[in-house]
């Protein structure tokens, strides 16, 4: 299916949202409004953006500890999701579960983990899930390349694959596991090439051109609706920030995050939006102001709500 | 009822709960076409098409497969084929099964069942013979049952697959080949519910799994020399039934927990602590523990032996008492 000039703008909405999310999550953390760890998305939106325009709400994901942008391209509220973030409780998970636990069951979220790998066998479940049902729906699992080393990896993929499940995993190499880079954690230049050892398709895109990330996704969802089975994507990306925030990212060549910064996926979409004529500068900016109010609501909204009840430290251990 | 076997029984419970409900599927290494290591499923890979699983030899795809799926609505039971193998799974049962729901808020479910095997007694040596349940038991969100006989068998597994919670039940080796009498159809034991396999007005025996056999023939030979042992069945050691403990205790003044796990960390520390806290002044005597010695399992049948907690060394703690 072609991408209306509508559908363009949607991404571009999207990937700016999460920017300016995480923006300001940075601004809240440096300025003390945020407990615990917070990992930052910036300079990724185009893989999450590319990839969930390919899904329904019936459509589930797993996320990682890096997941703010997950959850926003899959749906997520931005209120609830800053609520959250200052463990109020009105937050996604009435502050119990923080940034690295935020779930949205009814949006086939089944949470960001604070487990490296974690969400590769649980998508793979929801996927059976899918299959099981016979409706159609799929599962796509977000994972870094740091993940693509963990054992979970190996299990998941190999599961997937002999039983034919609709599901889609996304790596976005961001080329750090922390501070261990790529080329050092492992002797492989394209995390996809491991595909071939499940005997699924595997491809690699540029991570930060949410056009292509979105073709390639396409086609992976369009096989996993299909009955087709599992496929593997590599959108070769760029962390920006450090590993969390607080880490200012030392271990980084200088020249390296140079030339990613001038690869940043949004302006690269800006651009393609105004020269193809689908949207003025004023018009872009105009979202841009949009999604700053909304985001800037969204704080007042998390500032404005009341903390946990602490008896409820009690609840929500088991379902009865 | 029906007479049938202690894995007959878990078969039985596995079909019913399947029959009623198809969201429940099996899966797990050799559950299918070899009917299980054990045999326990023999047989349902016919009767449930599609809903009978073999998977690789993958604990952390099973276990995290199965989470999966339970919190996007079926109901799973992930055989894992001995307990010793669960620590390959952990992360997927502590980090994951058990905290999904807590960490979401109470948004999510995870109604899955973990199915598993422990116990000496088969020269199985150090890694196929544990018994983990204290593990398990340490870990909020996650139930654990373990059936000693073949009707509880049955009950505990159809209310396991029906709890919204994870549930690890744990099967005894030495039991799968025990007989009795087994209710037909539909039949749950509600998880958390003690049992009095034999009551008695002089000692408590608190004790679970095939241990409750052990005890039950060490309370005979005492009712031959005048001393009535009042046997306990946790069934669950989460959620555990304090009251019908510390009920018991308050009747015959003297504990003995007897396990078949090794004694530092294992659950009978937990018992011990619960009268020790809210049964203090119903004691008349120190609270004695029976368990394997802090040892791995071993091999020889000579050494196996005397690791075990058998009859006479549950004997010998309760005369120790009068």
């Amino acid at each position: 299916m072609a991408l209306t000039p509508k559908d363009l703008l949607a991404f571009y909405r999207t990937m700016v949202t999460i920017r300016t999310f995480e923006t300001k999550a940075a601004e809240l953390f440096a300025a003390g409004k945020l407990p615990g760890f917070v990992h930052l998305y910036i300079g990724e939106e185009a893989a999450a953006t590319g990839v969930c325009a390919n899904l329904t709400d019936a459509d589930y994901i797993t996320s990682t500890h890096r997941g703010h942008g997950h959850l926003i391209a899959k749906g997520g509220r931005v209120d609830l999701m800053m609520a959250e973030l200052y463990g109020k409780a009105t937050g996604y998970c009435k502050g119990k579960g923080g940034s690295m636990h935020i779930a949205d069951v009814d949006l086939g979220i089944l949470g960001a983990n604070g487990i490296v790998g974690a969400g590769q066998p649980i998508a793979v479940g929801a996927a059976f899930a899918c299959k099981y049902r016979g409706n159609g729906t799929v599962a796509v699992c977000f994972f870094g390349d740091g993940a693509a080393n963990r054992g979970t990896f190996h299990e998941a993929l190999n599961l997937a694959s002999i039983w034919k499940l609709p599901v889609v995993f996304i790596c976005e190499n961001n080329m750090y596991g922390i501070s261990n880079c790529q080329r050092d954690h492992m002797n492989i230049v394209d995390i996809a090439d491991r595909a071939a050892a499940y005997g699924i398709p595997g491809a690699t895109v540029d991570g930060n051109d949410v056009v292509a990330v979105y073709e390639a996704a396409a086609e992976a969802v369009r096989r996993a609706r299909g009955g087709d089975g599992p496929s593997l994507i590599e959108c070769k990306t760029w962390r920006w920030r450090g590993h969390f925030e607080g880490d200012p990212g030392a271990y980084k060549n200088p020249d390296e995050q140079k030339a990613w910064l001038a690869k940043d996926p949004i302006p690269r979409l800006a651009q393609k939006l105004i020269d193809l004529g689908h949207a003025t500068a004023a018009d872009l900016a105009a979202i841009d102001d949009e999604v700053k109010a909304q985001v800037a609501a969204a704080v007042d909204f998390a500032e404005q709500s009341p903390d946990p009840d602490p008896a409820d430290v009690l609840t929500d251990v088991y379902a009865s | 009822m029906k007479k049938m076997t202690y894995a007959e029984a878990i078969r039985d419970g596995l079909r019913v709960e399947m029959q009623r409900d198809p969201s429940v599927y099996l899966c797990g290494e050799d559950v299918g076409k070899f009917g299980g290591c054990f045999g326990v499923t023999a047989g349902l890979v016919d009767e449930f098409p599609g809903r009978v699983l073999d998977t690789p030899i993958t604990e952390t795809a099973i276990i995290g497969s199965a989470v999966g799926a339970a919190a996007a609505g079926l109901r799973p039971v992930a055989e894992i084929m001995f307990v010793d193998f669960t620590g390959v799974c952990m992360d997927e049962l502590f980090n994951q099964a058990s905290k999904m729901r807590y960490m979401f808020g109470g948004k999510a479910k995870v109604p899955m069942v973990l199915r598993t095997i422990c116990g000496g007694g088969l020269g199985a040596a150090a890694q196929h013979s544990q018994c983990m349940e204290a593990w398990f038991a340490h870990i909020p969100g996650i139930k654990t049952v373990l059936p000693a006989t073949p009707a509880d068998a049955k009950g505990l597994m159809a209310a396991a697959i029906r709890d919204d919670n994870p549930v690890v039940y744990i099967e005894h080796k030495q039991l799968l080949g025990l007989s009795g009498d087994v209710p037909a159809g539909e039949y749950l034991v509600p998880l958390g519910q003690a049992d009095i396999k034999r009551a008695g007005g002089d000692v408590t025996i608190v004790t679970w799994s095939w241990m409750v056999h052990r005890a039950l023939a060490a309370a005979e030979a005492l009712a031959r020399e005048g001393i009535a042992a009042e046997i306990i069945d946790l069934r669950s050691v989460v959620p555990l039934d304090k009251e019908t403990i510390l009920k018991s205790v308050a009747k015959t003044n003297k504990l003995v927990i007897v396990h078949e796990a090794v004694k530092t960390g294992g659950f009978g520390g937990e018992v011990a602590a619960v009268v020790a806290e809210e049964g203090f002044d119903l004691l008349d005597t120190p609270i004695k523990r029976v368990t394997a010695p802090d040892t791995p399992v071993p091999f020889s049948a000579v050494l196996e032996k005397a690791y075990l907690p058998s009859e006479g060394k549950i004997i010998q703690a309760v005369k120790e008492l009068f």
